[in-house]
């Protein structure tokens, strides 16, 4: 099987990026090919990126509280951009009683603090199989 | 997929991304063969030097200034895959953020997946398909290299090679290597201290010993055989002599010089290769290259491996040396 792609980008303003770069060393070390695109990123920076580098996937890392606002942003630009068959991820500090609106918005995954990387790894792989096995 | 020809040609960018993936997979031959009527239009940069010399800010502000004149870029972004677990950080897009936005700019990275020279296998490859899709200059940065990552120079037309202050004496740079196959060479960071002094030891290679010309560089760094069949027409091409220009990439300062200088050499080769010679020479030994492949996979489909093993225990008794196992392995099987 090829090297799954992922995107981990950091959208919003903090500039804390630590868990992002973890996760990216993580995912390396698990064999896949991860295109890291740094702080700050915009909605549309993120859909042309994912776009650009045909990734299987988008990680985004959020620990200034603007999910509920920052990802379905994401995601409606995403489809907007043809993008709608690309799942999102979402890591960083993110209160358990979010998750299902981020899961409503189209998310196909959140991990709260105290994940291991290797849940993260796993269900990367069954996503990236999905997507294979479907065409 | 043939649609994803037809829509490339048309100008979707999802469709190059995706042709792209199927290239980079090793499952586009059909494309390829399809596009490649398509392409020879693009004129192709590359930009190599050591890590940390600042190649992506360098590719960046390069970007930019080319939009302003109105070109069309891609830029190919090449880093290292792990060796341990085949995985890869592709991380030039960090210092590429001022390009996004614009449609007249196409970026993708790439992992070397095991290749070794600075490129990955197919980076050629998605030169031809960036080149199809229309862009007027294709960037493409190495990762980061040092002293015989040298393929850039059989893929692109102009070679930029990227030095910062403060990374090595004058012997450094009459060493052999990627000093050597620069068209073009670019003191960046040039505010730092050290930066005359490298200015110096730069200028003073180059009047030590005037540089191969193009061609030669292509057939030396190139070589795949150890029995060169010159069959593309040879001729003696001018010389041309590298200029070296000053920048500080994150103030676009220098850049407008190092497109004259790109500018200028690529006028140069138009002007006196008119026969296309080097890029006979670049044809023939992808051809060789891609010749070997075939031949090898072909041996290999038909080749049993228990035979295989048997001679390799062979010669690890000392029963037989290597070189007349290889000739056991040929003579005993597909003689088809």
């Amino acid at each position: 099987m090829r090297a799954p792609r992922v995107l981990i980008a950091k959208p919003g303003l903090d500039g804390h990026d630590r868990g992002a770069k973890v996760i990216a060393r993580a995912l390396r070390d698990a064999g896949m090919e991860v295109i890291y695109t740094g702080l700050r990123q915009t909605p549309e920076m993120i859909a042309e990126a994912a776009l650009q580098e045909d990734v299987d996937v988008v990680g985004l890392s959020i620990l200034s509280g603007a999910h509920l606002t920052l990802v379905p942003r994401i995601r409606e630009v995403m489809d907007a951009a043809e993008l709608a068959d690309v799942p999102i991820i979402v890591g960083g500090i993110i209160p358990e009683e979010d998750k299902d609106a981020l899961m409503q918005a189209g998310v196909a995954g959140v991990f709260g603090p105290g994940t291991s990387t290797e849940e993260i790894r796993d269900f990367i792989h069954a996503l990236v199989a999905a997507r294979t096995s479907n065409g | 997929m043939a649609n994803l020809v037809q829509e490339l040609l048309e100008g979707s960018r999802r469709a190059l991304a995706r042709l792209l993936t199927y290239v980079e997979n090793d499952n586009a031959q059909e494309e390829l063969a399809q596009l490649y009527a398509h392409t020879g239009k693009a004129w192709v940069v590359g930009v190599t030097g050591a890590p940390g010399s600042g190649k992506s800010s360098l590719v960046n502000a390069l970007a930019k200034a080319y939009r302003a004149l109105n070109q069309e870029v891609a830029i190919i972004a090449v880093d290292p895959t792990s060796p341990f677990s085949g995985g890869a950080i592709l991380g030039d897009r960090i210092r590429m953020r001022d390009l996004s936005g614009d449609t007249g700019i196409f970026i993708r990275s790439m992992a070397t997946r095991g290749n070794l020279g600075g490129l990955a296998t197919h980076t050629r490859d998605f030169v031809r398909v960036m080149d199809a899709a229309g862009f007027d200059i294709i960037i493409v940065e190495t990762v980061g290299a040092g002293q015989s990552e040298v393929d850039i120079v059989r893929t692109a037309h102009t070679t930029v090679v990227v030095e910062a202050p403060g990374m090595g004496d004058d012997i450094q740079a009459i060493k052999a290597g990627i000093l050597e196959i620069a068209d073009v060479l670019v003191v960046n960071k040039s505010d730092r201290p050290g930066a005359s002094q490298t200015l110096r030891a730069l200028r003073t290679m180059l009047e030590l010993g005037h540089p191969a010309s193009k061609e030669q560089l292509i057939a030396h760094h190139g070589q795949v055989m150890r029995m060169q069949v010159n069959i593309a027409p040879s001729g003696q091409l001018p010389l041309w002599l590298p200029p070296v220009v000053q920048t500080v990439a994150t103030d676009s300062k220098g850049i407008d010089e190092l497109i004259e200088a790109i500018a200028a050499h690529r006028q140069h080769l138009q002007e006196n290769d008119k026969s296309g010679i080097i890029e006979s020479r670049a044809i023939e030994l992808e051809l060789y290259e891609r010749l070997r492949e075939t031949l090898f996979a072909a041996w290999q489909a038909r080749t049993d491996t228990t035979q295989l093993q048997t001679l390799i225990e062979r010669v690890r008794r000392r029963q037989l040396d290597p070189q007349s196992a290889v000739a056991q392995l040929l003579t005993s099987n597909g003689q088809s």
